[in-house]
C-alpha cells in the first residue's frame, strides 16, 4: 500500500518540461527530461537542434500543450490559395513580405523570446516582433525562399499557431488607433505653453521696462502661435457644430466653437486694430484642457474586441470531400451541397446534415453550454458547433453566411449602425439651454450699454462670449464618464466607450440569458443517486474521469473532490458515450446510458445531463448534472428587482423553471425555448413599449439581443476570450456586482450635475463682471484654468472616492494573460 | 536686451523641433505597443535588438 503511494508521489512530481503539465502513465523521457505527450517532445527536438533552448530558461515550462496537436500536414493548403493571402499580408515589394498573425498562446518572456528569433528556425525569415498586449506577431520575410504557408507550419510546429479566421479576410485592415487627437493635443499643448511665456509681460508691469517694442513682438508671436491652435487642433469642434447647426440641434460643441472663433476674432482686432492685449494665450489653454479631456475620456481596452461577429470565429478553410479526395478549400468557396470533413476540435462552418452515424457537437459558442450534443445521422448540425470526436462528414446546406445563427447578422438591426449613438446626452441636451441663455445675457448687455456707450456695448458682449465659454462644462462629462470607466475595469467590467455609462444609467429594464450568463459550468450542481460510494470507488472514479477532458468528467472530478486515484488499467474512452476501465479484473464503465445499452428508462428525473456508473455491466449509480447558477445571483436579483423589471430567456426547455424560481424568485420573467431571432425580438417589443432594455448575454445565440438593447452587456469566464459583439464585456466572476455598476453609473450621472452646479457658479462669477465691461485678459487667464482644473479635480475625487467606498476601486486585477 | 530677439528664436525652434520628434515617434509606432520593449530590453542580447529612445511627450 506503502509503495503504491510513494510512486504516486512520484508520479505527480514529474511533470513535462516543455509545458509543465504532469506527465502521465505515458509520459517519455528523451534527452534528460520528461516530456508529456510526443508533441512537446517535438517542440523540443525543434528547439534543440536550432540552439534555442534558451527559451527554457526565460520561464520555468513556458510551452503550451500539446496533446492536442493536429498532426495533418495539408490543413495550412488554402494559405497557397492566391485570394486568401493577398487578403492576409500587410505588404509586399519584389524582396519582401510582411504579415501580422494573431497567436492566442503567446503568454510569457519566453513566448516572445522565441517568437523573436523565428529568423534562427529558417534563413527566409527576415525578422519577426511581437506586440504582446495584442498577442500579435509580424513576420517579415523573403517570399522567395518561404512562403506563407510554410510560416505558419513553422509557427504551429513549435506550438505558436496563429489564429486566422474568417474576419481577417472581410476588413481590408484594422482601423489604425486615431492619432489625430493626440497630434492635435500636442499641438495645443506645445502653442498653450509658449504663449503662456509670452504673455508674461502683458500681466507683470515690471515688463514694461523691455519697452514697446518688445511687447509687440510678443503680442504678434501670439498671433503666430495660435495659427495652428485656431486652424488645426480646434477643427473637430467646428465640425461637430456645424453638423449641429446643420441638423437645427444644439450640442456642446456649438458654445465651444462660438466660444473659439469670439476669442479669436476679437483678439485679433484688439491686437492689429487697436493696440491692445488679446485673449490668445486664454485660447491656448482652453483648447488644451477641452483636448485634454477628450483624450481621457478615450480610454480604450485594447486587448478587447467589441466588435465580433461569427466571422470572427469562424475557420478561414474547411476540408472538401471531392471524389474521396481531400482538398483544402477557401469557407468562401464552400457551396451548398458540397460534402465537408470537420475533425475534432474543428468548427462546422455553415448549417449541414451529418452524414456519419453520430456525431457529438459542443455548441458552447453558441449557447454557452459547453457539454456536447449527441446527434445521429441525418440530424441538421448548426453552424458554430464544434465537434468533439472523431472526424465526421457533412452535407452542406445553406452558405455560411445564411445559417440559423448567421443570418441574425442580416437583421435590420445589424445595418443601422451607430443609430443609438444619437441619444442626446446629458450634456448635449444641457448646452442647448446653456447657449440660449448665454446668448440672451450677452444681447441684453450689448442692449443696456449700446443706449450709453456702443464701444463699450460690443466689448461687454463679447465678454460675456468669451469668459463663458463652457470649458469647465465641457470637461466634467469626459473626465468624470473617463474615470467612471476606469474604475469599472478595475473592476472587470469593460466597456467599449463612455457614451455606455449615460446609457447604462438610463436603464430601466434588464434581460438576462440563462446558460453561461446566469449558470456556470464551474458551479454545475452534481447529486448522486444510486450505491454509497466507497473511498475506494471514489479513488477508482476518480481516476478514471481524469482520463477524459469531457466537461461532464471534469465536474464529476470536482465533485469527488480530493481523493488519491486508483491504479486503473486499460483505460478507453469511446467518444461520445463514455470511459471504460479494468480495476482489479472488474469492468469498470461511466458513461451514457447507451454505453451499456441501458435503456434510458427513469423518464421521471429525465433532466439535465446524467451519467451512468456501471461495474461488471451493472448499473449502481447515476451522478445528476444540472447547470449550476453562478454566486451571488439570488442576492443580486433580489437587489435588481425593485428598481427594475426582469426578464430570462433561455433556449433551453423549461425543466429548470423550478430550480431558477427557487433560487431567483418569482419576480424575474422566464421565457424558455427561445431562439436567437426569438430573443432579438424580444428585446425589440419590450423597446416598443419605451422601455431602457439591457441585456446580459454571453454566447453567438444572444448577439441579435446584445446588438439591438440599448446597452448589451457580453459575459465570459475568460475576458480575452470568446466574446459576441457588444457594448461591455464584463468577467462571469463579477456578474453579482451589476446592481452597483448600474447604481454607479447613476452616480457617474449625479457626479456630472453636480458639477455642472460648480461650472455655472464660475460662468456666474465671470458674466458678473463680463456685463459689466471689466473683463481683463489677466482675469480670463486666471479664471479660465482654475474653473477646468478644479472641476476636474473635483470629478475625479469624487468618483474615486464614491468608488472606494462602494470597494469597487480596488487595486487593478487585470491580468493580460 | 536685443539677446533676447535671438533668444527666443532659438527657444521656439527647439521647441518646435521636440514638437516635431514627438510627431516622429508616434508615426513611427513609439507609442503603439508599450508593454513588450520592456519585457524585450532583458534578454540576452544574442540578435540584434534596437533600444527604444525615449522621447518627450510634449514639448513648450
Amino acid at each position: 500500500m506503502e509503495n503504491t503511494s510513494t510512486e504516486k508521489e512520484k508520479k505527480q512530481q514529474t511533470t513535462c518540461y516543455h509545458c509543465g503539465e504532469p506527465c502521465d502513465n505515458d509520459g517519455l523521457y528523451h534527452d534528460g527530461k520528461d516530456f508529456c505527450c510526443s508533441g512537446c517532445r517535438t517542440v523540443y527536438d525543434v528547439l534543440s537542434e536550432n540552439d534555442l533552448c534558451d527559451y527554457y530558461n526565460l520561464a520555468n515550462t513556458p510551452g503550451n500543450n500539446q496533446k492536442n496537436r493536429a498532426t495533418r500536414d495539408n490543413r495550412f493548403d488554402y494559405l497557397d490559395d492566391k485570394e486568401i493571402s493577398e487578403k492576409l499580408i500587410d505588404f509586399r515589394d519584389e524582396d519582401q513580405t510582411h504579415v501580422t498573425f494573431y497567436v492566442p498562446m503567446v503568454h510569457c518572456a519566453s513566448c516572445i523570446w522565441l517568437l523573436e528569433n523565428l529568423n534562427r528556425l529558417d534563413q527566409g525569415i527576415i525578422s519577426s516582433r511581437v506586440d504582446f498586449i495584442k498577442k500579435k506577431v509580424q513576420v517579415k520575410f523573403q517570399q522567395e525562399y518561404i512562403g506563407l504557408k510554410d510560416i505558419v507550419a513553422l509557427m504551429a510546429g513549435i506550438g505558436y499557431e496563429p489564429a486566422i479566421n474568417l474576419s481577417d479576410l472581410n476588413v481590408g485592415k484594422r482601423p489604425k488607433m486615431d492619432r489625430k487627437l493626440i497630434y492635435k493635443l500636442a499641438v495645443a499643448g506645445f502653442c498653450f505653453g509658449n504663449m503662456m511665456f509670452f504673455s508674461l509681460p502683458e500681466y507683470f508691469s515690471e515688463a514694461e521696462l523691455l519697452g514697446p517694442g518688445f511687447k509687440n513682438l510678443f503680442r504678434y508671436l501670439n498671433v503666430l502661435l495660435s495659427l495652428p491652435v485656431f486652424f488645426y487642433a480646434a477643427t473637430d469642434y467646428y465640425q461637430s457644430a456645424w453638423l449641429a447647426f446643420k441638423n437645427r440641434t444644439v450640442n456642446m460643441d456649438v458654445p465651444i466653437a462660438m466660444g473659439i472663433i469670439t476669442l479669436f476674432v476679437y483678439s485679433l482686432v484688439g491686437i492689429f486694430l487697436l493696440g491692445q492685449e488679446g485673449y490668445l494665450d486664454t485660447l491656448g489653454g482652453l483648447l488644451f484642457f477641452l483636448l485634454l479631456g477628450k483624450w481621457y475620456q478615450q480610454k480604450t481596452f485594447d486587448t478587447l474586441s467589441f466588435d465580433r461577429d461569427y466571422t470572427a470565429y469562424f475557420p478561414i478553410a474547411v476540408t472538401r470531400l471531392k471524389k474521396d479526395q481531400e482538398e483544402v478549400i477557401p469557407l468562401t468557396k464552400v457551396q451548398v451541397g458540397d460534402i465537408i470533413r470537420v475533425r475534432n476540435e474543428e468548427l462546422v462552418p455553415a448549417d449541414s446534415i451529418l452524414l456519419n452515424e453520430e456525431a457529438s457537437i459542443d455548441y458552447s459558442f453558441v449557447t454557452g453550454e459547453e457539454v456536447p450534443v449527441g446527434l445521429k445521422k441525418g440530424s441538421l448540425i448548426y453552424a458554430g458547433g464544434r465537434q468533439k470526436g472523431p472526424a465526421i462528414n457533412l452535407a452542406v446546406q445553406k452558405s455560411p453566411s445564411q445559417g440559423y445563427l448567421t443570418d441574425l447578422w442580416n437583421h435590420e438591426a445589424f445595418s443601422k449602425r451607430e443609430q443609438k449613438d444619437s441619444l442626446a446626452s446629458l450634456a448635449n441636451r444641457i448646452s442647448g439651454k446653456f447657449t440660449f441663455t448665454v446668448l440672451l445675457i450677452a444681447f441684453s448687455t450689448l442692449l443696456y450699454w449700446s443706449m450709453y456707450d456702443f464701444s463699450m456695448g460690443i466689448r461687454a458682449f463679447t465678454a460675456v462670449l468669451i469668459i463663458t465659454c463652457p470649458c469647465a462644462l465641457a470637461m466634467s462629462t469626459p473626465f468624470t464618464l473617463g474615470n467612471i470607466m476606469r474604475i469599472f475595469g478595475k473592476s472587470s467590467f469593460y466597456l467599449k466607450n463612455s457614451q455606455v455609462i449615460e446609457k447604462l444609467a438610463a436603464v430601466d429594464t434588464l434581460v438576462f440569458d440563462k446558460t453561461g450568463t446566469l449558470t456556470s459550468p464551474a458551479n454545475a450542481k452534481i447529486r448522486y443517486e444510486g450505491e454509497k460510494l466507497s473511498d475506494e470507488t471514489r479513488g477508482v472514479l476518480k481516476a478514471l474521469v481524469s482520463y477524459s477532458v469531457h466537461p461532464l468528467s471534469n465536474r464529476i472530478n470536482r465533485y469527488l473532490g480530493q481523493v488519491s486515484p486508483a491504479d486503473l488499467e486499460k483505460v478507453e474512452e469511446i467518444p461520445g458515450k463514455g470511459l471504460t476501465a479494468t480495476y482489479k479484473s472488474q469492468s469498470i464503465a461511466l458513461g451514457a446510458a447507451s454505453l451499456m445499452e441501458l435503456k434510458p428508462d427513469d423518464a421521471v428525473n429525465s433532466r439535465g445531463n446524467k451519467v451512468y456508473f456501471f461495474v461488471e455491466g451493472v448499473h449502481l449509480g447515476t451522478f445528476f448534472i444540472d447547470s449550476g447558477i453562478r454566486n451571488g445571483m439570488g442576492k443580486m436579483v433580489q437587489e435588481l428587482k425593485n428598481r427594475f423589471d426582469l426578464h430570462l430567456l433561455s433556449g433551453d426547455l423549461d425543466h429548470e423553471r423550478q430550480i431558477l424560481e427557487r433560487e431567483l424568485g418569482n419576480e424575474i420573467h422566464m421565457y424558455f425555448q427561445q431562439s436567437p431571432a426569438d430573443k432579438l425580438s424580444h428585446i425589440e417589443r419590450l423597446q416598443h413599449s419605451s422601455k431602457q432594455v439591457l441585456m446580459v448575454g454571453d454566447g453567438l445565440n444572444d448577439a441579435g439581443a446584445l446588438r439591438v438593447s440599448q446597452v448589451g452587456i457580453a459575459v465570459t469566464d475568460n475576458i480575452s476570450h470568446f466574446s459576441p459583439a457588444s457594448d461591455a464585456i464584463l468577467d462571469g466572476k463579477k456578474l453579482s456586482l451589476l446592481p452597483q455598476f448600474l447604481d454607479f453609473a447613476d452616480t457617474g450621472r449625479k457626479v456630472i450635475k453636480a458639477s455642472f452646479v460648480l461650472s455655472f457658479a464660475y460662468n456666474a462669477v465671470g458674466i458678473y463682471y463680463a456685463v459689466q465691461g471689466l473683463v481683463s485678459p489677466v482675469l480670463c487667464a486666471i479664471l479660465m484654468p482654475a474653473s477646468s482644473i478644479s472641476v476636474v479635480l473635483f470629478t475625479t475625487v469624487v468618483t474615486n472616492l464614491l468608488a472606494f467606498r462602494r470597494g469597487m476601486n480596488q487595486k487593478a486585477t487585470e491580468k493580460w494573460k | 536686451m536685443e539677446v533676447i530677439f535671438i533668444l527666443i528664436g532659438i527657444s521656439l525652434v527647439m521647441a518646435g523641433c521636440f514638437l516635431w520628434l514627438f510627431f516622429k515617434a508616434m508615426k513611427g509606432g513609439q507609442f503603439d505597443d508599450q508593454h513588450t520593449p520592456a519585457i524585450r530590453i532583458l534578454f540576452e542580447n544574442k540578435t540584434k535588438n534596437k533600444t527604444n529612445k525615449k522621447t518627450p511627450n510634449k514639448s513648450e
